[in-house]
């Protein structure tokens, strides 16, 4: 097994007043204080870059894509085919046409599920997840082993939230067809060994989707050095708009599947007695698809880009550790998830306040928490614990915002006692 | 140092650490179970319910946020001897209460010290925490055994 590495921190790699000035919500006040915004797992906030990308494209350059053979239509197929490129250098696949635009992880995850699943899982056959998926990538799964007499097998993970990969081992067997693991788990930060993951389910001839939902906007992703089957990713999550999204496929594999969902843009010859499917990407998006959305991502992407991976990850290790000092410190207060591998998400639960009463209390000091099961419930259920208050980080949080987030947990045990 | 919240009100903190009448009645003969998916919380009301229609005693049993549990612990302390009509009555007004469609302070109602929960209409995430209890009571006294949930 490899070794956890020791995850490189670095505080002063990125110039975090620079970099907040670029995101115009984060100097907002609410009731005269300022926004500590700590949900980044949820949803990120925007920097105007791709704002401002998105609203010039819709005030200038609006156009339909693919269809049109003038000016503004041509236009807009350019600029949305140039942010399928940026996806693919982002996740380094061999080719833009593994990249299918989505609505997120969700439908990414789902168009797997039902496409891949139709053709090739049968009754009988295995399909594993983990006990610390997103229910995204655990309601589809369970549907379609419903449908075909499949079987949902699950990974359990140990005390601190780790994946246990003897038990994982022997899970595997040539019955299974598809192991569909996220490669980091949004309630409680754990990284999950992909790699290993995605050699040892090769090794019986299954294959992988990673949920990258929480991934992209933390780490450097390479899809074909991971040599995963699908890869999924939410805009929303990486400082791009809501509504889009996307799935990595292999190409070998993505040509053997059937379309999802169908109409105009997936064919490639339609007659009343057959229609023929066009290649990869189109056969996977049908319609029109959200084309500022689209431009808007390759601007965020860009954003990303100009800061660096490495950096973001450095300095997001830096207030991860920083975090978890402080709430350690703080009586009664327990944090689950405590894997050696973590991305800067805090998931913990307070013996006295009760995670939906926290997030009301700090709310009031505007600090923006989430408190629920993170659409995780086995997660919550293994930790025994009804809900957690989550507080995640992202490269324009600074450390003076996680003293007042301890300063608010504080103050919270104090009115609760 | 303490907060200025309207929701978090001492009566309401002091219900949460100490629920009246958090027990189980054995052979009630009204009970039912109650969860707020979203939030986690969960509960069980029990009532002993007499032939003239008195709830003769009600008790709960669960866990969840401060404000579930002080809801839920209050309105056991306010329906305790109140007729099961009152009861329903008396649900229909907390009910437009916490959805900010009933001012206690402007129109007539019988809600007394339920009145604390007047706040929780500027906490639309919240609502279904305060109102928990009584979807769970009038479940019970329907009689709904398949419980209560308020997605
Ligand atoms: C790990 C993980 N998977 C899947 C999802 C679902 O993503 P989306 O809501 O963008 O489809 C999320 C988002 O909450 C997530 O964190």
């Amino acid at each position: 097994m490899p070794e956890a590495q020791t995850a490189v921190t670095d505080e002063t790699i990125i110039d975090v007043d620079k970099i907040r000035a670029d995101f115009p919500i984060l100097s907002q006040t609410f009731n005269g204080k300022p926004l500590v915004y700590l949900d980044n797992a949820a949803t990120t906030q925007k920097p105007r870059q791709v704002i401002e990308r998105m609203q010039r494209f819709e005030s200038e350059e609006y156009g339909t894509v693919r269809r049109g053979a003038y000016k503004l239509s041509e236009k807009a197929t350019r600029l949305y085919e140039e942010g399928r490129q940026k996806v693919a250098d982002l996740l380094r696949a061999g080719s833009k046409s593994e990249i299918i635009f989505t609505s997120g992880t969700t439908q990414s995850i789902n168009l797997v599920a039902y496409s891949f699943g139709k053709r090739f899982i049968q009754p009988g056959d295995e399909i594993i997840i983990s006990t610390i998926e997103h229910h995204a990538n655990t309601v589809p799964w369970q549907i379609l082993c419903e449908e075909r007499g499949a079987v949902l097998k699950v990974i359990p993970v140990n005390d601190d939230g780790e994946l246990i990969m003897e038990e994982y081992d022997k899970l595997l067997s040539s019955k299974t067809k598809m192991v569909a693991v996220n490669h980091i788990s949004n309630a409680l930060g754990t990284i999950n060994p992909v790699e290993e993951i995605i050699e040892k389910a090769h090794q019986v001839g299954a294959k992988v989707l990673i949920d990258g939902a929480q991934s992209t906007p933390h780490m450097k992703i390479n899809v074909q050095a991971l040599d995963c089957d699908f890869y999924t990713f939410s805009g929303h999550k990486m400082y791009a708009p809501s509504g889009i999204g996307g799935l990595f496929g292999k190409m070998e594999v993505l040509e053997d599947m059937p379309p999802y969902v169908t109409g105009g843009d997936m064919i490639a010859k339609v007659t009343f007695e057959k229609t023929t499917y066009a290649k990869p990407p189109q056969r996977f998006e049908a319609g029109t698809p959200p084309i500022s959305q689209v431009i808007g991502l390759g601007e965020a992407i860009d954003y990303i880009n100009s800061i660096g991976l490495d950096s973001i990850a450095r300095y997001e290790n830096f207030l991860l550790e920083y975090g978890t000092k402080l709430l350690e410190e703080i009586d009664g207060c327990r944090i689950i998830g405590t894997a050696k591998n973590k991305a800067s998400i805090l998931s913990f639960y307070l013996d006295a306040v009760h995670p939906h009463d926290v997030v009301t209390l700090l709310d009031e000091d505007c600090i923006e928490l989430r408190g629920g099961h993170h659409c995780a419930q086995p997660t919550m259920q293994r930790f025994n614990v009804p809900a957690t208050t989550r507080a995640s980080m992202s490269f324009y949080n600074k450390k003076e915002e996680l003293d007042a987030l301890a300063e608010g947990i504080r103050r919270a045990i104090q009115v609760f006692s | 140092m303490s907060y200025n919240n309207e929701l978090y009100q001492q009566v309401i903190l002091d219900h949460n650490k100490n629920p009246r009448n958090f027990r189980v009645i054995d052979n009630p003969t009204h009970s039912c179970h109650g969860i707020n998916p979203l939030c986690g919380d969960d509960i069980t009301v029990y009532l002993n319910v007499g032939d003239d229609n008195t709830i003769e005693d009600i008790s709960f049993q669960g866990s969840g946020c401060a404000i579930s549990k002080s809801s839920t612990s209050l309105m056991t302390a306010f329906l305790k001897g109140k007729k099961v009509e009152d009861a329903r009555v008396v649900f229909n007004e907390f009910h437009r209460m916490v959805l900010g469609e009933l001012d206690p302070e402007k129109e007539e109602n019988h809600l007394g010290k339920l009145k604390l929960f007047t706040g929780i209409r500027e906490y639309p995430s919240r609502i279904k925490c305060a109102s928990l209890a009584w979807h769970t009571t009038i479940g019970a006294l329907d009689k709904k055994s398949e419980g209560i949930s308020t997605e």
